[in-house]
């Protein structure tokens, strides 16, 4: 039971006014807190909703540039400058979900006596990158039979010696079947010609893309398993087309992404020992500029290479002289492709596939 | 879909199925840069639904044309962004074959002064 006194001491107490409470943080603690003058929510506000002030579609076509820095035939870096963040992120979701692709869907395993099981052998031949154009093939459906148009199949048969040492399965041992399954279809004892898996009318090889160009993996050396002496895997694997957003093994790019133009400007003049500072700090972005009598500046020399580390306004001097941000409307874009396609090919039909879902659209209403 | 009012035609929700923010946000952004839009906007009513609600509000015109107007509009940028892109690569592509062959030309130079250095071959 409180007495009295006791709840009228409860009541008046106050803890730091106790003689041991510090009032604040001890001095080593409190120096090395970095405070950042700028406002987090608004510094690096690249996508600010506008009314109208960051692209005006008038401007838009006017605008709009391309600059393509570097293309090869697996990897592309190029410049979007004019455009909205809504399409930069529109492109990038098609990129990665919904250009379509092929990849072995079905596996149909004769004889596996290696470690592997065989569903973790069949998910690994399912996220194989397979070297061809999908333009050319028809999606796969249910009720559908797999035919020429619409099923690549591959063969794996591989048997360690007993004599050798482990082997290796690459994807080289993948042989392209161009006139369908080989494996034979249980028929309820019928005399007819026995039928096979897929039923194809003709040749793959004789189509003109396919003539003296095999299709095989986009890369000869992903090892697929490993065999100990005495072990086989007999396999037929069937690829059709699909689409990123039903299982990643579709998806046409390793990855596709991009970052706004970072944005770096010197509020004041920074000169001599400051300079040296900051150009230790970040030598990747600023520059010593000399201007004679001994004096030194810093310069942003190459803004673009900046990766927003924030390393130059950590320092109590450097914060109110460094301002960083992004450009708004110039994306920096980076499509790295699996081997189906080449990245510039990817890129436009991203573009063609967008077009399609406003015309879809646009016929139902 | 369109969900509306009969009497008012400028207020409507449209109800996209399949579609995610990839169109929607693109249409949302080209639908607010028409002046005669008061209200563009989306949502996504749940995740794991494939489902889209787009509202138009207008000053007065039908909100389904203006939508219509919005689709139309969006095709065309698309495909400006696909012809200047086309151009650039093309460009790119030419630069470089340009610079290949330099390169090669500077080097059949080389090796012909080299030769040509042969002390023992006068």
């Amino acid at each position: 039971m409180a007495t009295k006194e006791e709840k009228r001491f409860a009541k008046n107490f106050n803890i730091n006014d106790l003689p041991d409470v510090p009032t604040g943080l001890p001095p080593h603690l409190q120096q090395t807190r970095v405070v950042s003058k700028s406002n987090p929510l608004t510094a690096n506000a690249s996508y600010v909703p506008s009314m109208g002030e960051s692209v005006k579609l008038g401007n838009f076509y006017e605008n709009f540039k391309v600059d393509v820095i570097s293309l090869t035939e697996r990897d592309m870096e190029f410049d979007m400058i004019g455009i909205d963040a809504a399409f930069a992120n529109a492109f990038r979701r098609i990129l990665i979900a919904e250009l379509p692709t092929m990849a072995i869907e079905k596996v149909l395993i004769a004889n596996n006596t290696s470690v592997i099981i065989d569903e973790v052998l069949a998910h690994r031949m399912g996220l194989i990158p397979i070297a061809a154009d999908p333009r050319l093939f028809e999606y796969l459906s249910e009720n559908d039979q797999p035919n020429e148009k619409n099923t690549i199949v591959f063969k794996l048969h591989v048997k360690c010696a007993k004599n050798k040492t482990r082997q290796q399965v690459l994807t080289s041992d993948l042989k392209w079947l161009p006139n369908g399954s080989e494996l034979l279809k249980e028929s309820g004892g019928s005399t007819s010609k026995p039928k096979t898996y897929t039923s194809f009318s003709c040749s793959q090889d004789s189509l003109p893309e396919f003539a003296n160009n095999p299709i095989t993996p986009s890369d000869l050396q992903i090892l697929i398993a490993k065999l100990a002496p005495g072990q086989e895997i007999e396999l037929e694997a069937h690829a059709v087309k699909g689409i990123g957003k039903t299982h990643a093994k579709w998806s046409p790019v390793a990855t596709a992404w991009y970052r706004m133009h970072p944005k770096v400007d010197l509020l004041g003049e920074v000169e001599d020992e400051l300079a040296e500072r900051l150009v230790k700090i970040c030598p990747k972005v600023f520059d010593i500029e000399d201007m004679g009598k001994g004096k030194k500046r810093a310069i942003v020399a190459q803004p673009r290479k900046c990766t927003m580390s924030k390393e130059c306004i950590r320092d109590d001097d450097l914060i109110e002289l460094v301002d960083l941000g992004s450009v708004k409307n110039h994306f920096i874009f980076n499509i790295e492709s699996t081997g189906s396609l080449p990245p510039d090919v990817l890129f436009t039909e991203a573009v063609k596939i967008l077009e399609a879902k406003c015309e879809t659209v646009l016929k139902e209403l | 879909m369109e969900h509306g009012s009969f009497k008012d035609n400028s207020h409507a929700t449209f109800t996209l199925g399949e579609e995610d923010h990839t169109l929607a946000n693109a249409v949302r952004f080209v639908l607010n840069q028409d002046p005669r839009v008061t209200v563009g906007a989306y949502t996504i009513p749940h995740p794991s639904l494939e489902s889209v609600n787009i509202r138009v509000q207008t000053t007065g015109d039908p909100a389904k044309e203006v939508f219509k107007d919005a689709c139309q509009e969006l095709m065309q940028m698309n495909r400006h962004v696909r012809s200047v892109f086309d151009k650039a690569v093309t460009e790119y592509k030419a630069e470089q074959e340009r610079k290949e062959k330099k390169a090669a030309e500077e080097l059949q130079r080389q090796r012909e002064l080299f030769g040509s250095m042969d002390i023992e071959s006068n």
